[in-house]
């Protein structure tokens, strides 16, 4: 069938047209990639996470209609293209997913406990807010990325993420920057674009929430950030934590202006 | 409960091109978990598609095919309006059934 | 571990103003980590503090003052361990192994540790799917001969790449206790042995 054969080409390496525009060959890549956008399994988790949004579930047996994701209660259009954002109900800058494990927890009675015990997608599972933040990021395809720098605590998120991006630590010596902050470089096949650059920074986001067709999973910037630590040979982020939203905003507000093509389909 | 599809059915002129995105671990039988068992074998065996009612497509399909497949066809004589239903059924008699309205193109 | 709830991190950033984000990013950055972070497997919060290369390169944005570059190069050079045997030269082929491997030193490993070379470095003629970060491997010895000099250097910038280049990307292998004595002689061996297949 078709579909297996299609697989069978999305074993190669995946490259951006962005980065490699003259290659012929990524040009084809990028067209092949066209062609699965079109059809992509993270519309099966999008599916389920307005299911999840709308049925009353939880111990307080509520749904999240009353969620505000900083558009107003129950606004889900537009609104995964405006975050991070400040919140003054917390006090704290959060993105998406820390937004929605939030409306979890106040709305429908979760603990942060269970919620980040395993947050990540595995093939046999994908938790509530993976395929809640899907929906979400589906509501804003095609809109315009737009993270606010309004708040003075939105401009102190960007800069400590900027920090937090450069610094180097661990037995390695990796920061973000070390992979990510330099031009037309990859790691062995996988091409490594420049986050610090506007036009390269929207990559960081776009894309993302996306399904992953090794293993046949939905991931998160949340997991992202995470499997990027991981690899960075650091200690292990919080789940949902201030520090991730920090970090997600310095990528973010760099990407601001262009448009947010998700959820995403990737190797 | 088996999860959803997302069905797609465009109308070009009288033929609906018909995209439709599958829910289903389609397990080989050959995959190991992680403690080392053989995951056993559970796949879409068959796959039915009608128009109004009236069969238009079913093909019996294997555990080759991938995880979350996705299956695409063209159906002549549609019209906007029009119901496509799909229907799968895998190895452990499990079945799903869903619709969609064939729209005209934008 | 100590994964806090949302509603405590509330009441903490409310709170303990200090904890929350001020408008000095360096130190916000570093409290947040500090905060955030939490140990996992091998991973401990120890590898967050800056040894005194991390924070220099920190500080500066990889680009320090000639001076500081040249003193703290010295101080890398001299804690260099260099084989007690006057032996540089292992066996390439073991080298080509472990600059394949790319596991090691992360939460999720558990057994040993490669050089992961392969991910910045073209080396031998055979693997085409090699990184870009770092210059190019291949003839590294038939382009610069195959001296006793040479052949320290190559072992050097494997032990302690920073010892010649303060902000390098280049781990310090051996500084950090990721690869033995073993390894980074047979890493050296597959750059300068003749026989190797980089020098073919």
């Amino acid at each position: 069938m078709r579909r297996a054969l299609v697989l069978a080409l999305a074993a190669a390496p995946w490259l951006h047209a962005a980065a490699q525009a003259e290659d012929p060959v990524a040009a084809e890549f990028d067209k092949f990639r066209a062609v699965l956008e079109q059809d992509n399994p993270a519309e099966l988790f999008e599916v389920k996470g307005e299911e999840l949004w709308t049925k009353p579930r939880g111990p307080k047996n509520a749904s999240l209609a009353a969620c505000d994701l900083g558009l107003g209660p129950g606004v889900v259009k537009g609104a995964y293209a405006q975050l991070p954002r400040y919140f003054a109900d917390v006090d704290r800058v959060m993105d998406a997913e820390a937004r929605i494990v939030h409306c979890m927890i106040t709305l429908q009675g979760y603990s942060y406990a269970e919620l980040a015990k395993q947050p990540f997608s595995s093939l046999t599972r994908t938790p509530d807010p993976v395929s809640i933040a899907t929906y979400v990021a589906a509501q804003s395809a095609g809109m315009k990325i737009a993270a606010p720098q309004a708040h003075p605590k939105e401009r102190a998120a960007y800069a400590a993420g900027q920090e937090m991006f450069f610094y180097r630590a661990g037995p390695y010596d990796f920061s973000c920057a070390s992979c990510h902050g330099v031009d037309d470089k990859r790691i062995r096949t996988q091409p490594l674009p420049n986050f610090t650059r506007p036009a390269q920074a929207v990559r960081a986001v776009q894309g993302w929430p996306g399904y992953r067709m090794t293993g046949g999973v939905m991931h998160t910037l949340q997991w992202r950030m995470n499997d990027c630590f991981r690899q960075q040979r650091f200690p292990e982020p919080g789940y949902a934590s201030e520090m991730v939203s920090a970090l997600l905003t310095y990528l973010t507000v760099n990407a601001n202006g262009h448009e947010y093509r998700g959820p995403g389909i990737k190797r | 409960m088996a999860e959803p599809m997302k069905i797609r059915a465009t109308l070009q002129g009288d033929v609906a091109d018909v995209r439709v995105l599958m829910a289903h671990p389609m397990e080989t039988g050959q995959r190991k978990d992680a403690a080392g068992k053989i995951v056993p074998l559970h796949f879409i065996q068959s796959i039915g598609a009608t128009l109004n009612g009236k069969p238009v497509f079913s093909a019996d399909i294997s555990q080759a095919i991938s995880r979350n497949p996705v299956f695409a066809f063209k159906v002549k004589g549609a019209r906007a309006g029009d119901t496509i239903a799909i229907t799968w059924t895998d190895n452990k008699g499990e079945t799903r059934t869903d619709q969609a309205v064939v729209r005209a193109a934008p | 571990m100590r994964p806090a709830a949302i509603a405590v991190l509330a009441a903490a950033a409310l709170a303990a103003a200090c904890a929350g984000l001020q408008s000095d990013p360096r130190a916000d950055a570093r409290a947040l980590m500090q905060r955030d972070f939490h140990a996992k497997g091998s991973a401990g919060m120890d590898r967050l503090k800056e040894d005194p290369v991390q924070s220099a390169c920190n500080a500066h944005r990889d680009n320090p003052p000639q001076a500081l570059a040249e003193k703290l190069q010295q101080e890398q050079m001299a804690a260099i361990k260099w084989p007690a045997d006057g032996k540089l030269l292992g066996d390439w082929k073991s080298g080509e192994k472990i600059a394949q491997d790319g596991r090691g030193m992360a939460w999720t490993d558990k057994g040993g540790v490669g050089g992961s070379c392969y991910n910045c470095h073209r080396i031998g003629p055979a693997t085409t799917s090699f990184g870009t970060i770092g210059p190019s491997l291949h003839h590294f010895g038939k382009l610069r001969g195959y001296g006793a000099e040479m052949q320290r250097y190559a072992y050097g910038r494997i032990y302690n790449a920073k010892a010649y280049n303060l902000c390098t990307q280049m781990p310090r292998f051996g500084h950090a206790g990721a690869l033995s004595e073993q390894q980074m002689k047979d890493l050296t061996a597959l750059l300068m042995d003749p026989a190797s297949p980089v020098n073919q």
